[in-house]
């Protein structure tokens, strides 16, 4: 009996750590996903089983113990590997075009269709048939007629 | 202009591009150390465990530093070049995620050119550095300033051609 | 003997592919009729030697030949039979040799199903598909031969690699190239009305065939990849924009670009200077896609052996098929007419907002692609751009356009009108509001992304289902009796919507755990519990493999064992991942065997996936709608009609 509330204790102690621990391994993964594993190079850190993936895993483990933030986390790894090893290009000068390209395309692409479709309408007008027109092409359709 | 002529216009600046990436090298990972102070550290020696080292004892001098394990094939490959580099400028191995007694082994059977190794056994000041394989040499000048990153086997045309000539201008 | 045979079936194919070229096309400018009809033989012939060059490489490869230098590199004496088999398209010449036979056979195709087009036609198309192989036939002789002989010859082989020998492996490039390749049709299609000044609405109706059972096949080889890759490599991802897979996708977006605007110049005769221009591109993004996995331009982890001289080659091949096809189109476009009028809301202009949606995302695929490559040319310094850019820029992109799945079909053609088509969206607004908000509820969490998701795909699922029952009671007869092509379009729109539910769930409610295991410990994921019982060795015909044993069970009651594996194969020092997964339709339970981390315990990766199934149920019914829209009684009928007309009559267009 008395074993059963220790056990119980101990659980719910140790429950904040689990559940602070799950905390932690998924933020470490989240991080870690958006990396990219420099041996592989086409794996994330967070998939990669490459030795250095699995020690940079647990470097970010440490340091997310450690109090760090995931802007800072980021940082170390940039500071050694360049912003290569970030899978989210940063929004700097030279990625402007990156991040902005796609809306620009489409601005572009909807301001093309518009202009598009206005001078199709402009340059094609249907003429109604006129009286005498269409009389005429009512006699050409009726069969033994030959035209002049 | 015929409008028409412009998807051939974009087409032909897009193999412009691809013509030039022929010549590139996409995997290689430039090292964002360049012209920046090496980071520091104190390891505890290859050979001599109880004493230790810091790059701020090579200061004053043009130096190497080759990442190096007994493990990797390539490292095995550069290390002649590396003993024969070794006659002109100091050189100075990491032991990159080794164990002790094979590192050592491994240096008594083919050859050790190093002036010291220091042992980075869990790898973080490889880290530090940026070290993504095995092997890698970095250039570091008087001030202890990193000046150049080699990735993978250092050859002899590299040696002769790129690493030689920057380590005399460096020593001037 | 036999690769010698198969080496000189090449050559033979490269003179036959010429002649074809050069006499089909000036045969069918100048009306010289017997070079005309030299077209329909020769691309049967060209495929006979290309299947005979094909067999000869198979035949090598069964019999473990390894003076053949390329059986050597891709091939082991404990390679299992069916993977020597695939082994042939594992390395990049034996692919080349696979595109070759697709091409060829495409051809040869064209050739027997077009009785019903004027012969000048046939001759036009089977002469710009003999030129593209033309192309390729240099490529392989002059710089991938497959039959290139090792003397002296090794007694074993290096082995395939072992992340190929995957059964999913053995039909995803076969698949794949059936669709790069099948959009050649669709372009060859159009480089001949270019020539031919004949770009009209009867052109469209013969192109879009073709062009649908490409788009069909890509669909299949895109999703074939993606499933691979998820069992395969171990981190339960199945995709990950890597620029080899965008290389696939980005001619599938322009393909499905294509069909719709095939769809419209066929109805309506309009928008024929796009609709050309898509059939370029399609092909040309097939192209551009060979040359980025070849090249060695990007790093992927798909990335054949890179050889600069054979990036050189296909980025010269490349330019000159697509630099000609855009000339001759800048050259011939202006004169083409434009065809119906169309309001400015009309199932025309909708389908035309469609093509600048999927002409944007496609834009910004490649973008996001080739960017590195642009920087890294600049001097710019070294970039990646990964998933959270592609997620960030392509799904909002997608957002309107599995809207206008829904407004298209209910759009009348040249004018629609507003209150009809509300009419008709009333009841499947509603119904995917009240889905979309109630079942995140339902699975445990709210998010307005979940909600999003499911609301776009209730939505075009209510659409399709309200535009089939209102169809089947206007026409009072039943779902069979509707046209095949009608039906087919729906139920590759329902496709998507099952891909878009199982997209949202699976990155909704997905479980990821990589945890520290001792035999005896257990891990709860997804209401399921996983017991690890340990690992055992064990061995395969070319491999040594670890077992793990895993207990999955279900509040106490114990389902199944679940068996991950590390294999190292005798060729490879790393190690290949085999993943376990349960798997039942709505939800994928599973583990992967991570690192031994001594005394008995291993890191252990456990998954739960909800509806992950459903993202390639998804494409799978996407390409059953394409295949249904192409056996559509109308390209049946038409063979029937010749049958029955005067022998002598040759069908005009």
């Amino acid at each position: 009996m008395k074993r059963w509330w220790l056990i119980l204790l101990c659980a719910v102690i140790a429950a904040p750590v689990w559940a602070a621990d799950r905390a932690a391994e998924e933020r470490m993964l989240n991080i870690a996903s958006e990396l990219r594993c420099l041996v592989c190079q086409n794996e994330s850190i967070a998939a990669s089983r490459a030795d250095l993936a699995v020690d940079l895993r647990q470097q970010i483990r440490e340091q997310i113990r450690g109090g760090q933030t995931d802007q800072e986390i980021r940082a170390y790894m940039v500071d050694r590997y360049g912003d290569f090893i970030l899978y989210r290009p940063p929004l700097q000068a030279t990625t402007i075009l990156l991040w902005f390209g796609p809306l620009l395309l489409l601005v572009f692409g909807l301001l093309v269709l518009t202009l598009t479709l206005r001078h199709r309408m402009r340059s094609m007008t249907d003429r109604l048939l006129s009286d005498e027109e269409r009389k005429r092409a009512e006699a050409l359709l009726k069969p033994n007629n030959i035209p002049d | 202009m015929n409008r028409f002529l412009w998807p051939l216009l974009g087409f032909l600046v897009l193999v412009g591009f691809l013509a030039f990436g022929l010549t590139l090298k996409p995997s290689e990972v430039p090292s964002p150390f360049i012209d920046k102070p090496a980071p520091g550290f104190t390891l505890p020696q290859l050979a001599a465990p109880e004493k230790t080292f810091s790059p701020e004892e090579m200061k004053g001098q043009v130096w190497l530093l080759n990442i190096w394990a007994s493990w990797c094939y390539a490292c095995l490959q550069e290390h002649p070049v590396i003993t024969d580099l070794a006659r002109s400028v100091p050189i100075v191995g990491l032991n990159y995620k080794d164990k002790r007694d094979e590192a050592v082994a491994w240096l008594e059977r083919f050859g050790n050119g190093y002036i010291v190794s220091a042992s980075d056994t869990d790898g973080r000041i490889g880290i530090n550095y940026g070290v993504y394989g095995v092997p890698e040499t970095f250039v570091i000048d008087k001030a202890g300033f990193i000046r150049y990153k080699h990735i993978g086997p250092v050859d002899e045309k590299t040696a002769r051609d790129t690493l030689l000539p920057l380590i005399r201008e460096l020593s001037r | 003997m036999i690769p010698e045979i198969g080496h000189f079936s090449l050559i033979a194919t490269l003179f036959i592919a010429l002649a074809q070229g050069g006499l089909a096309l000036i045969g069918a400018a100048q009306g010289h009729a017997a070079w005309i009809a030299f077209a329909r033989p020769a691309a049967r012939a060209q495929f006979l030697l290309v299947v005979v060059s094909f067999a000869s490489l198979t035949w090598a490869f069964i019999a473990k030949d390894f003076s053949v230098a390329y059986v050597a590199e891709n091939s082991n004496s404990r390679l299992p039979l069916m993977y020597r088999i695939s082994a042939v398209w594992g390395g990049h010449e034996g692919s080349l040799l696979l595109w070759m036979l697709m091409q060829t056979g495409w051809a040869y195709a064209v050739s027997r199903f077009s009785r019903q087009l004027p012969d000048a036609m046939v001759a036009r198309v089977l002469g710009v598909l003999g030129l593209v192989t033309v192309g390729f036939l240099l490529f392989v002789l002059l710089t991938s031969n497959p039959f290139e002989r090792l003397t002296p010859a090794p007694i074993d082989g290096l082995d395939l690699n072992p992340l190929l020998q995957d059964v999913g492996l053995i039909f995803h490039p076969p698949l794949l190239y059936m669709g790069y390749v099948g959009f050649s049709v669709a372009f060859a299609f159009a480089i001949a009305a270019l020539l031919a000044g004949q770009l009209d609405s009867t052109w469209a109706r013969w192109s879009r065939p073709w062009a649908t059972a490409a788009w069909l096949f890509l669909t299949l080889g895109i999703a074939l990849g993606s499933w691979w890759a998820y069992y395969e490599l171990g981190w339960g991802g199945w995709w990950f924009w890597d620029p080899v897979e965008n290389s696939s996708f980005i001619p599938w977006l322009v393909g499905t670009a294509l069909i719709h605007s095939l769809a419209v110049t066929e109805k309506r005769a309009s928008f024929k200077n796009w609709t050309v221009l898509l059939a370029i591109s399609t092909f040309s993004f097939s192209l551009l896609g060979a040359f980025l996995v070849r090249s060695g331009v990007l790093t992927s982890v798909h990335a054949f052996a890179t050889d600069p001289r054979r990036g050189v080659f296909i980025l010269m091949l490349f330019s000159v098929v697509v630099g000609s096809s855009l000339f001759l189109f800048a050259l011939r476009a202006p004169k083409v007419g434009m065809g119906g009028r169309f309001a400015a809301i009309s199932r025309e202009s909708l389908l035309l907002l469609n093509n600048v949606v999927l002409a944007v995302a496609t834009g910004a695929v490649l973008l996001g692609t080739l960017y590195p490559l642009f920087i890294d040319a600049l001097g710019l310094g070294k970039l990646s751009v990964g998933p959270p850019y592609f997620n960030a820029v392509f799904i909002p992109l997608m957002i309107p356009a599995l809207i206008l799945i829904a407004v298209g079909p209910v759009a009348n053609w040249k004018t629609a009108k507003l209150g009809a088509m509300a009419k008709h969206l009333r009841l499947p607004a509603v119904v995917a509001v009240v889905v979309g908000l109630v079942t995140p509820f339902l699975l445990g969490r709210w998010s307005i992304f979940i909600a999003l998701g499911i609301t776009l795909a209730a939505w075009i699922a209510a659409s399709v289902l309200t535009g089939i029952l209102q169809r089947m009671r206007a026409t009072r007869s039943g779902l069979l009796a509707q046209p095949r092509s009608w039906l087919g379009m729906h139920m590759a729109h329902l496709g998507i919507a099952v891909f878009v539910v199982g997209v949202t769930l699976v990155t909704g409610y997905e479980t990821e755990q990589d945890i520290r295991m001792m035999p005896g410990d257990s891990v709860s994921a997804g209401g399921y519990d996983l017991t690890f019982l340990g690992v055992r060795n064990a061995q395969g015909p070319n491999y040594m493999a670890e077992v793990g044993d895993i207990e999955l069970s279900r509040n106490g009651q114990v389902l199944r064992t679940l068996h991950p594996e590390k294999r190292t194969y005798t060729s490879s020092p790393m190690p290949m991942t085999e993943a376990a997964i349960d798997a039942n339709g709505l939800r994928h339970v599973y583990a992967a065997l991570g690192e031994p981390l001594g005394d008995g315990a291993w890191s252990v990766r456990v998954y739960y996936k909800p509806f992950v199934d459903w993202i390639w149920a998804g494409c799978i019914l996407m390409a059953l709608g394409g295949l249904l829209a192409i056996s559509d009684r109308r390209y049946r009928l038409k063979r029937r009609n010749r049958r029955t007309a005067a022998p002598s009559q040759r069908t005009s267009s």
